[in-house]
């Protein structure tokens, strides 16, 4: 068989060799190009046809099909397309779309834990019906042979349906026992196994109760509670690694053999590295060519850009605005100052390692308490009775009655109805107790830059130019691709004034535009190149030949919806400060615009989180809503932390909710969604512990027949779900 | 209750059967987007021209 198998030898080996070359490269060429795109807006059937049906049109598109769930679209093309060449198919369609580090992504598709998980409960709740089904027969009268023969059956689908769905559970409670400490596991562990044997116990001495259907609902429904809770964590950590992903780390390395497009894990310090205006620095290191501007706002909040020249030291994260640069490293990847900052973060103590969730809260009560309830009961009845038989009987009856079915369902419910609902409004729950620590939040913490405002200037001043300078300036300003140009340009144009005739107009990188105007020199651009003071605010300096240089001053424009989340939290009781690594005249100006009486300006990133753990110490709740890594910090020291999807990594990681969309409407609505979640939980553990109340005397009375226990255990699951949904 | 020897083993094997049959949708990877496929349902568009 195996000779059989073997290629036949050939008498030319050329003729062998070169189809066999042929296959090699053709395995290694790419037959098809997968690309990943992010949709962030599509929420219908509609949307899914149109972008579906867009993308089809193309003939480079072999395949292309939308997942609502992950909003995203993953497309099967000839190998030479790129992302780049379909975007503009979807944005034609009108969606917004991005791309996404396929390799960064694929942990997601095979969540084999989820898999698990959900085959065990399926499993689980196969046999939990068919052991129901006997066991309404044993409840309405079966009798004698017959209810024996039931048993066993019950038995032998029992046994193995547990010995593989309860898996988990007595996996955690053996790790837990290891430690030498108990959690929820072990109480769950102990009910299902004792319920085991004494019921096989009871079968084999022909007994009337047999707790095999309790046993398999119990695990049925725990497991429904374990897969809720995996299921959030994962949609949670896919959307969270889809944000990483979006930044798909790429830089033009310039070398001798010309310019190629690198991933930034494969540079090397000493590099020479090509940035655009408008890329972001992805090194450290130094200009060695080329004049330009920095915007450093994400990383210190200024929102002045910073003139650059060769021999200017620049960290990875700055966006260069105007002039082509070139960069030599000297520092790449993990060892960049972004990424130290980064790392000094997990160092401190964050608000997230000193709460203790309800459930835990939960757990800490219950679970010696059961233990204690059920050895009394077993050694009462031992004593009483003096029959072995008796007391396991009800020893195990009070572990079923009390297991903690309706416990381990109240709290992944709930989260489960709150994070989606929260995800729909553009909210992603990053860690599993950000809800309950959102509900207690008192005092919200705002950064300025890229937080309350857009990142995106405004003209202020337009009325205090002439007419003629402001045709100068458009003049000069329509061709340039800085920001501030841009506004202007936008600004003036939708004054309606025209451009004047400027000739010679040429764009000098890093310092402003310059041309002739009627025979004499007009500027705009950066203060000291026009030849002007200096002005506290975001200013462009236009001077028309030797006359007096005038600034343009520009103010950030506000995020969508930061009025609106501002007032809204002020209204709803909750303090609003804003700290700012930004200077005091624009965070002064910012705070009075939207009525906020707290401030705090030119704030090192330290300031702001020592600033935050003196709030904690005065016993207030703080919500830290920031973008940048000079808010990493504050991130951490908070409560709780949120930060909107253009943050930085390093910031994202930090906080605990990310705004997906672009404004900051859902804040104020998140909080009250998460104080309801929190109150929800609260209503569950009262319903559970109502219904362990009123069974538990009557498992303990030895008046528990597996139908009060079987009754009481669907009640009070289906109870606490039930609540749980009203949230959505 | 000779029926019983016939009754048993049927329920128990339709229930294997549509175990058998949630294994199947979960390995051909039907659980993937829930959400989509709820609304994909209700899409009244025809694909005219499919791509072989």
């Amino acid at each position: 068989m195996t000779a059989a198998m073997r290629p036949q030898a050939s008498a030319c080996p050329a003729c062998s060799a070169a189809p066999a070359a042929e296959a090699l490269a053709a395995a290694q060429e790419p037959t098809e190009a997968h690309i990943v795109l992010s949709l962030p807006t599509i929420h219908c059937a509609a949307c899914m046809s149109t972008v579906e049906q867009a993308l089809n049109a193309s003939d480079a598109v072999r395949s292309a099909r939308v997942n609502l769930t992950m909003k995203r679209v993953s497309v099967e093309a000839d190998p030479e397309l790129t992302a780049a060449d379909i975007i503009p198919l979807v944005e034609g369609a009108g969606y917004e779309a991005h791309e996404l580090d396929t390799t960064a992504i694929t942990a997601t598709q095979t969540d084999r834990a989820g898999r698990e998980l959900l085959m065990r409960l399926a499993v689980a709740g196969f046999a939990s019906m068919n052991v129901m089904l006997l066991s309404v027969a044993v409840w309405s009268g079966a009798e004698g042979p017959t209810r024996d023969m039931f048993h066993w059956i019950s038995a032998a689908i029992v046994i193995p349906a547990v010995a593989f769905s309860a898996q988990p559970f007595f996996k955690n409670a053996w790790t837990a026992l290891k430690a030498g400490h108990l959690n929820m596991d072990v109480p769950i562990s102990l009910a299902i196994l004792l319920a085991l044997v004494t019921s096989l116990w009871e079968t084999s001495l022909s007994g009337e109760h047999a707790y095999f259907d309790a046993a398999m609902a119990l695990t049925f429904f725990l497991l429904t509670g374990r897969y809720l809770d995996h299921r959030t964590r994962s949609v949670a950590r896919s959307a969270a690694e889809e944000l990483a992903a979006l930044e798909v780390p790429r830089a033009w390395r310039v070398s001798d053999s010309g310019e190629e497009q690198v991933n930034v894990a494969e540079l090397r310090v000493g590099d020479i590295l090509r940035v655009r205006p408008g890329g972001r620095m992805p090194v450290d290191g130094e200009i060695v060519e080329g004049t330009s501007e920095l915007d450093r706002s994400l990383l210190t909040g200024e929102t002045l850009p910073v003139f650059a020249e060769p021999g200017t030291t620049i960290s990875a994260g700055e966006v260069n605005l105007t002039g082509p640069l070139l960069v030599r490293a000297s520092a790449v990847g993990r060892d960049t100052s972004l990424h130290r900052m980064a790392d000094l973060v997990a160092v401190a103590e964050s608000g997230r390692s000193r709460y203790t969730s309800l459930a835990d809260k939960a757990a800490k009560l219950y679970a010696p308490g059961v233990h204690i309830l059920s050895a009394l009961a077993f050694v009462g009845w031992y004593l009483w009775s003096g029959d072995l038989r008796i007391a396991l009987n009800i020893a195990a009856a009070v572990l079923i009655i009390t297991c903690p079915c309706a416990l381990g369902l109240a709290v992944p419910a709930v989260t489960t109805a709150a994070s989606g609902r929260l995800f729909k409004q553009g909210l992603l729950i990053k860690d599993a107790t950000a809800l309950e620590r959102l509900a207690q939040i008192d005092t919200v913490v705002f950064d300025k830059t890229g937080t309350l405002t857009a990142g995106t200037p405004d003209l202020t001043n337009l009325d205090d130019f002439t007419r003629c300078d402001l045709e100068i300036a458009l003049a000069l300003s329509q061709g340039s691709a800085h920001p501030l140009s841009q506004s202007l340009t936008a600004a003036a144009r939708e004054a309606g004034v025209t451009p004047a005739d400027v000739t010679d107009i040429q764009e000098v990188p890093g310092h402003g535009t310059q041309g002739l105007w009627q025979g004499q020199m007009v500027r705009l651009g950066r203060a000291a190149w026009v030849g002007a003071g200096s002005h506290a605010m975001t200013s462009a300096w236009l001077r028309v030949g030797d006359g007096p240089a005038q600034a343009f001053t520009f103010t950030d424009r506000l995020r969508d919806g930061a009025e609106e989340a501002v007032r809204a939290l002020q209204e709803s009781g909750k303090k609003v400060i804003l700290m700012s690594g930004d200077t005091t005249a624009a965070v002064e100006a910012l705070a009075t615009r939207l009525g906020i009486e707290q401030w705090l300006a030119e704030a090192l990133p330290q300031d702001k989180a020592t600033r935050i753990e003196a709030l904690t110490e005065q016993g207030a709740k703080v919500l830290m809503v920031g973008d940048g890594l000079n808010d990493t910090a504050a991130l951490t020291a908070a409560h709780a932390s949120i930060s909107p999807a253009s943050a930085l990594d390093a910031a994202r990681v930090a906080s605990d909710i990310v705004l997906l969309g672009g404004t900051l409407d859902p804040i104020p609505d998140a909080i009250e969604t998460a104080r309801k979640a929190t109150r929800r939980i609260r209503e569950n553990f009262t319903i559970a512990t109502w219904y362990n109340i009123i069974a538990v005397p009557l498992a303990i009375a030895g008046l528990c027949s597996p139908l009060i226990a079987a009754l009481a255990m669907s009640a009070s699951s289906i109870t606490v779900s039930l609540n749980a949904l009203r949230l959505r | 209750m000779n029926i019983l020897t016939y009754l048993i083993p049927i329920s128990l094997v339709l229930g294997c059967a549509g175990l058998g049959f949630f294994v199947f949708t979960l390995r051909s990877n039907q659980y993937d987007d829930p959400e989509g496929d709820a609304q994909r349902i209700l899409s009244g568009d025809y694909d005219d021209k499919p791509k072989g």
